[in-house]
């Protein structure tokens, strides 16, 4: 049990430093390459799985309750992205929003 | 079904106690504060396309964030992913019964929190000072200023609950009014909070650096 818990408690640190250093990540990528949205995003989307899985101990509850929350928040999420194609049909018609 | 899945449900025929089983073998108080979670994740999704959407149409977008206000993000990265990782030392400490221990990382917690929202209102006032308004800046587009208050504000209201929130379960728990799953279920509302900031610093600081 104690080998368990000290195990528990590395991988606690480990992740703790990794989403740190993601952060760090971000901003050297944003300073030397440019902060480009898909960049951001999936530097963003590394820390928040690292996170949900480590931190909210997701990972270790059962597959079911996975199943039941992420798909379909993801699927919200994703199709949020309709709405692009307005904001591109916007900046042409009208170029200062005013 | 195992009975340890099973927990005291209500009353059936007869006064007969009606057994329920666990959704997800995880307390429904769990569960609800899941499901909350993923509506707020939701919520936080719609906010940052609308300010997406925005930023989008406008042709003279702002760019904003210099080195100073980076730095200052950074910093408040750091104390919110630290008081993340505290909030899961209470936790450990709740379901080893040591109330005292939890009680302390449950408060170092909060106290980070309220670092982090003094931090950021010292931002919005540099903001404000510099004529930063929700519908109109010095710089460029007027929206600018809505979509950086209604983001950030929304966050921030976020950590001002769960604040009070962990400060009431805190006390609660040393005093044993209350268990170490209520530690627990807070503790996830304040992991979602550190979620949402590690999409808002890429999305609202990074992407508007001055370049």
């Amino acid at each position: 049990m104690s080998s368990g818990n000290s195990n528990r408690t590395g991988t606690t640190y480990i992740v703790y430093g990794a989403i740190l250093a993601i952060a760090v990540v971000q901003v050297v990528v944003a300073l030397t390459m440019g902060p480009s949205l898909g960049r951001m995003l999936i530097l963003a989307a590394i820390q928040a799985y690292l996170a949900v899985m480590f931190f909210m101990h997701l990972r270790d509850e059962k597959s079911t309750l996975r199943l039941a929350l992420i798909p379909g928040t993801l699927f919200v999420l994703v199709m949020m992205n309709m709405i692009w194609a307005d904001s591109f049909r916007l900046i042409h018609l009208r170029p200062f929003a005013k | 079904m195992s009975d340890a899945n099973l927990v005291l449900g209500h009353t059936g025929e007869r006064g007969s106690t009606v057994m329920e089983e666990r959704p997800f073998v995880i307390p429904s108080s769990k569960l609800v504060m899941w499901l909350f979670i993923i509506s707020d994740a939701c919520t936080f999704g719609a906010v940052l396309f609308a300010y997406g959407y925005i930023r989008n149409s406008a042709a003279d977008w702002p760019l904003v964030f210099e080195s100073a206000s980076i730095w200052n993000t950074l910093l408040m990265t750091f104390i919110l992913v630290s008081s993340s990782l505290t909030v899961l030392l209470a936790v450990r400490a709740s379901q080893s019964d040591n109330r005292q221990a939890a009680f302390r990382w449950t408060m170092i917690t909060a106290a980070g929190g309220i670092l982090f929202t003094l931090l950021h209102l010292r931002e919005w006032m540099t903001l404000i000072g510099e004529g930063v308004r929700p519908f109109q800046n010095p710089w460029g587009a007027p929206l600018f200023g809505a979509a950086f208050f209604s983001v950030t504000g929304l966050h921030m209201a976020h950590v001002v609950g769960g604040v009070v929130a962990l400060t009431v379960i805190g006390v609660g728990y040393r005093s044993g009014r209350y268990a170490a799953r209520h530690v627990e279920i807070w503790a996830l509302y304040w992991h979602f909070v550190d979620l949402v900031w590690m999409f808002v610093v890429p999305l609202i600081y990074l992407l508007n650096m001055k370049r």
